[in-house]
């Protein structure tokens, strides 16, 4: 008996020293050398594998973020959208880097095409992508460029931070938004834009990219931008451009005075989180004011920001 | 002016719809019904009754509580399944052996996966498979056939199937012929009306191949599937009969008892468990044809359909991954 | 009875509804204004030739065709170029369009035969045959419009062997091919004749479906005073009309995947184009008219008419006494791939072959069920795909192993959805799909 179990005993010894060895020999040879900061980086980020930055996940991300620091000495350029500025920051102190702030973005929707302001004319009757309803048909209000109502957009987020609102067919954006980009990437018409958050969550926008002349933007929907370039001719900071029919509101320069609201004759020009206007306009002193303190915000801006919402 | 309505080509569709479907199949079990009522009379209707009921009641209490979606018991596929799961069984099983087998059949086998059309096994056959394995003695105590007009019979009186007597006879080394020479076992004709003990659709293979003609005809099977099964069977059970034909019974034995016929015509033909493809059918009818006799001839039970039709089912994604229809313009161009 | 050729993968039967087949072709009247839009052909569309405000006679050429696959469109009215503006098409997308003021006095571009007289002797050679039909603005007139002059320049290394018309018509409604044949069977000979001519060619074959006895029997007996051409009776099933579907049922070959016919040595024409070569080479007549089947259920008065070119559908429906009351659905062609149309202002096309009117109850999609995997869409499909596992991968966006299932390969015939007993937006998703991998392969050049 005893026989036995030293045969065994020494069996598995034997066994388990020659594994040992050959696994020792194996980990040496297949070495893979990564920069621990990549663990630590990838320990700050978001875990939501998004993509918002540009990488197929956050591990990615912390790989390219640790490069970048290695060999570029900043992480310009780079940015996670969900995380905001803490996780920016916590990452670059890993690094031993500084980042700049960077203005949070929020998708807005530019079409406002609801049932009743663009009322359809004909029945669509398929399935719920708009990816094959934009190939098959302009969309059920006659408008070429608006929302097809269904719901690309929101199949695509994986925040819970957009959804149909089924009395306007149209989808809403709530504040679960981290501006990861999933949604203006599956619009098929790119109605779905990144914005700046803004000062006190407000901001002003267009609220349509019909590019059709007036009168026929307008046949087909009661808030369509028209090209009136009225907006244009009215903004005292050069904000707003006209394109197509169509006229911009390019955040950066945008003040948000809120005088293209008021002559929009259309509507389509969109402000959000103002406070309820009073009967007089405020007086130019306080829009003076008001400017100041928007330009401080604005200037800590950067340019790759900028281009990643046109 | 009404509005008109926007929608893709094709603008118009074919007549066939699942619920249609599901119901020619309960038309093509009618004749096998009517032979198992008349077999065993009252005792089939009961058995047929309880699993068609149960298993509608089942999907009704999982779609309305459970998954609190829409409730589908009216597109018929649990009624199939429920007759499909009586024709399983013995008919003196008693009422709550079935209710279980239905239970499973829906419960475990159907619904847990998503419902119709989800399911990689045939429910059917996951409930039959469960109650011979948890019921062994009351799923294989199978009432000798009392026909309706007869002098009734006590239930007590059960007799052991074609295969059984031939399982048994084998292991107690008997030969072929000496089995054969039993007088519980049934002859030829008896075989192929079904007046022999077996399951309720079991028995007349007859009823179950005018089913199956007309599902084929209707083109709600393809018939594939069950000739393979069948061609199978008999090749191979064929060839061992050649070799020795006093271990091995005659091919023809093979056909027409136990389940074989209601396993290759409504079993393995279920839609949604089988290959989506002509090459690959024929892949699974051969499978199932060759697991059968393996069973049955060397496995310990006597019958094997159901276990060759599960195991192959298994294979159903495999085989449609490689075996697809032949593409038109890929190969054999003639120039 | 003998059996008849067909295709042998595939294919539905839907009922076939040929309800407008005895009501001979007739012409339209006159439109007041008339919207010509500039991208009828498939490829590059037209080039406008002419601006705001110039006087235009019939047949004048008003765009041209610029690029290797493109036509020459010309004006189908006298009149005056209104403006070159954007005009809805069919699916509701607004495209560039000539509008044009009609004038109801006609005065024809110098040079262009109107008489009805048949030409029977072809006096041209193959060249100049090939530059007529570009000049003329020819295209496939079975609705895929691809420019006809194009087909008929073989690549080098190539011969073709046999040119097939196609004379099917399997889209369910649809009478205008049947009419042609009935009616201008000569015409059509002739532009056979001339179509083999220019690709030099022995054998012409006509494939006519069963369900056309009359026009089968006419041209046979036409055909007798013509060398070279037979009439193929073929058996009638959906889609036989599909180029590569048609080879297969008259002359047994296969054309191999993402190839054109003339890898197998044929060349396809409908009937439509080929009277169309006749009027364009022995008439020098440019393509400006066609014929418009109005049909459907509901519809008081199914005809076939003779119409121009960017004549509103609405002037179609009118000719037929009017638009039924519970018209649920316009489509533009017929019922297994025609395309719904949003507005009753969309002009008719050189790729327009009918106006399809279907009732409420008919229009209407059944409710999508879940699949049953009965494998009646693999069955039915005539390219011999998955189309259940190729809708699958387009709903999950997996495009790569779309393609390597052959999606590109579906000829969009709608036979799998036509089938289906769940009701499923197949086509749908098919087409989706390879939109995407469409967009992939493009990618990567």
């Amino acid at each position: 008996m005893n026989e036995v179990l030293m045969y065994a005993l020494m069996t598995l010894v034997l066994l388990g020293t020659v594994s040992a060895v050959i696994l020792y020999f194996v980990a040496q040879k297949f070495k893979v050398v990564e920069d621990p900061k990549i663990d630590l980086v990838d320990e700050v980020l978001p875990k939501a594998n998004c993509g918002g930055c540009g990488f197929p996940g956050c591990r990615s991300f912390a790989e390219v973020l640790v490069k970048s620091a290695n060999e570029k000495h900043s992480l310009e350029g780079l940015n996670c959208p969900v995380g905001g500025n803490n996780v920016m920051k916590e990452a670059a102190a890993i690094l031993g880097l500084e980042v700049e702030e960077q203005e949070p973005l929020i998708a807005v929707i530019r079409c406002n095409g609801s049932k009743a302001n663009s009322p359809a004319k004909v029945n669509y009757d398929g399935p719920s992508t708009c990816a094959f309803a934009h190939n098959l048909y302009a969309g059920e209000g006659g408008c070429q460029f608006g929302c097809l109502g269904l719901g690309d957009c929101v199949a695509s987020c994986d925040f819970d931070a957009i959804h149909m609102n089924p009395e306007t067919g149209l989808p809403e954006v709530n504040d679960k938004c981290v501006a990861c980009g999933a949604c203006v990437k599956a619009c098929p018409r790119g109605i779905i834009e990144l914005r700046p958050k803004g000062k006190k969550d407000r901001r002003i926008f267009v609220s349509c990219i019909n590019q059709d002349k007036g009168g026929i933007a307008k046949k087909n929907c009661e808030v369509a931008c028209i090209g009136c370039s009225k907006c244009f001719k009215v903004c005292p900071f050069e904000a707003i451009t006209m394109n197509n029919n169509l006229a911009y509101i390019d955040p950066i320069k945008c003040k948000l005075c809120r005088k293209c609201v008021e002559v929009c004759p259309t509507n389509s020009i969109h402000e959000i989180n103002f406070p309820v206007r009073k009967k007089k306009p405020e007086t130019e002193e306080e829009i003076v004011e008001t400017n100041k303190t928007m330009a401080v915000t604005h200037d800590t801006k950067q340019d790759s920001n900028i281009e990643s919402q046109s | 002016m009404s509005q008109f309505t926007i929608s893709g080509s094709p603008h118009v569709h074919g007549e066939e719809n699942v619920k249609k479907i599901m119901y020619t199949v309960v038309l093509a079990l009618v004749p096998a019904i009517l032979v198992s009522i008349y077999f065993f009379g009252i005792d089939a209707v009961r058995v047929l009754l309880i699993a068609v009921i149960s298993c509608l009641f089942f999907e009704w209490v999982i779609q309305k509580y459970l998954i609190k979606g829409p409730v589908t018991i009216t597109d018929g596929s649990a009624v199939v399944a429920g007759l499909l799961l009586a024709f399983n069984v013995p008919a003196n099983l008693p009422w709550w052996i079935m209710v279980i087998g239905a239970l499973v059949t829906i419960g475990i086998a159907k619904m847990s996966f998503g419902g119709l059309g989800k399911n990689p096994f045939n429910p059917a056959l996951v409930g039959r498979v469960f109650m011979l394995i948890s019921f062994p003695v009351q799923m294989t105590s199978w009432p000798v056939p009392k026909p309706l007009f007869a002098n009734s019979l006590t239930d007590a009186i059960t007799g052991p199937t074609a295969l059984g007597l031939l399982k048994e006879g084998l292991d107690a080394g008997k030969n072929i012929d000496q089995i054969l020479a039993d007088p519980s076992m049934p002859a030829y004709l008896d075989r192929l009306t079904g007046n022999m003990s077996g399951s309720l659709g079991e028995m007349s293979a007859i009823a179950l191949i005018i089913g199956g003609l007309f599902m084929i005809w209707r083109k709600v099977i393809d018939w594939q599937v069950p000739f393979s099964i069948i061609l199978t069977v008999f090749v191979f059970a064929g060839i061992f009969h050649l070799i020795d034909p006093e271990i091995y019974i005659d091919p023809v034995f093979h056909l027409f008892t136990g389940g074989l016929m209601l396993g290759a015509i409504y079993m393995a033909t279920d839609m949604v468990s089988s290959p989506m493809n002509i090459s690959g059918k024929w892949v699974y009818g051969i499978g199932i044809g060759l697991i059968t006799i393996i069973i049955r001839m060397w496995g310990a039970y006597p019958e094997g359909i159901s276990f060759a039709i599960l195991i192959m089912n298994a294979f159903v994604p495999l085989i449609n991954y490689g075996f697809k229809p032949r593409r038109f313009g890929l190969v054999g161009n003639k120039k | 009875m003998i059996a008849l050729k067909t295709f042998k993968k595939g294919g539905v039967h839907p009922e076939e509804n040929k309800i407008s087949a005895n009501s001979p072709i007739q012409k339209l009247a006159f439109p007041k204004q008339v919207v010509v839009p500039l991208g009828q052909n498939l490829g590059t569309p037209s080039k406008p030739l002419v601006k705001r405000g110039d006087e235009v006679k019939t047949g004048q050429l008003i765009a041209k065709g610029e690029s290797f696959i493109s036509a020459n469109l010309h004006s189908p009215f006298t009149g005056k170029v209104l403006k070159i503006d954007d005009a809805i098409d069919s699916s509701g997308y607004r495209r560039p369009a000539i509008f044009i003021d009609v004038e109801e006095d006609e005065k024809w571009e110098e040079g262009i035969d109107t008489s009805e007289t048949i030409i029977r002797d072809i006096k041209a050679d193959k060249q100049t045959i090939i530059d007529k039909i570009k000049e003329c603005g020819i295209v496939g007139l079975g609705g895929a419009t691809f420019p006809t002059h194009v087909k008929l320049m073989i690549p080098d290394g190539r011969k073709a062997e046999y040119l097939i018309i196609n004379g099917v018509e399997c889209e369910p409604y649809l009478t205008s091919d049947h009419r042609l044949m009935l009616e201008k069977g000569e015409q059509l000979l002739i532009g056979i004749k001339i179509l083999m001519k220019a690709l030099a060619v022995e054998r012409a074959i006509i494939g006519i479906e069963n369900n056309k006895t009359d026009a089968i029997n006419h041209l046979t007996e036409l055909a007798k005073q013509y060398a070279g051409i037979d009439i193929q009776p073929l058996k009638v099933k959906y889609p036989q009309g599909g180029e590569k579907q048609l080879i297969k049922a008259t002359v047994n070959r296969e054309v191999p995947s993402g190839k054109l016919p003339i890898e197998v040595g044929c060349v396809v024409c409908n009937v439509g184009t080929a009277v169309a070569v006749y009027e364009a080479v022995q008439k020098n007549k440019p393509l400006i008219e066609r014929v418009v089947t109005v049909t459907g259920k509901a519809v008081k008065k199914p005809s076939n008419f003779l119409v121009r070119i960017g004549t509103p559908v609405q002037m179609l429906i009118d000719a037929a006494e009017g638009l039924p009351e519970n018209t649920g659905k316009i489509i533009n062609g017929g019922p297994m791939m025609g395309k719904a149309i949003t507005s009753l202002e969309v002009p008719v096309v050189k790729g327009s072959s009918g106006i399809l009117l279907m009732k409420n109850e008919e229009s209407k999609r059944g409710v999508p069920q879940t699949c049953i995997r009965c494998s009646k869409c693999t069955l039915a499909c005539p390219m011999g795909l998955e189309p259940f596992l190729l809708a699958k991968l387009a709903k999950l966006s997996l495009h790569e192993r779309a393609e390597k299932e052959k999606i590109m390969d579906c000829i969009e015939c709608g036979s799998c959805q036509f089938t289906c007993p769940s009701n499923l937006p197949l086509l749908d998703f098919l087409r989706l799909g390879k939109n995407k991998v469409g967009q992939l392969i493009r990618s990567r050049k």
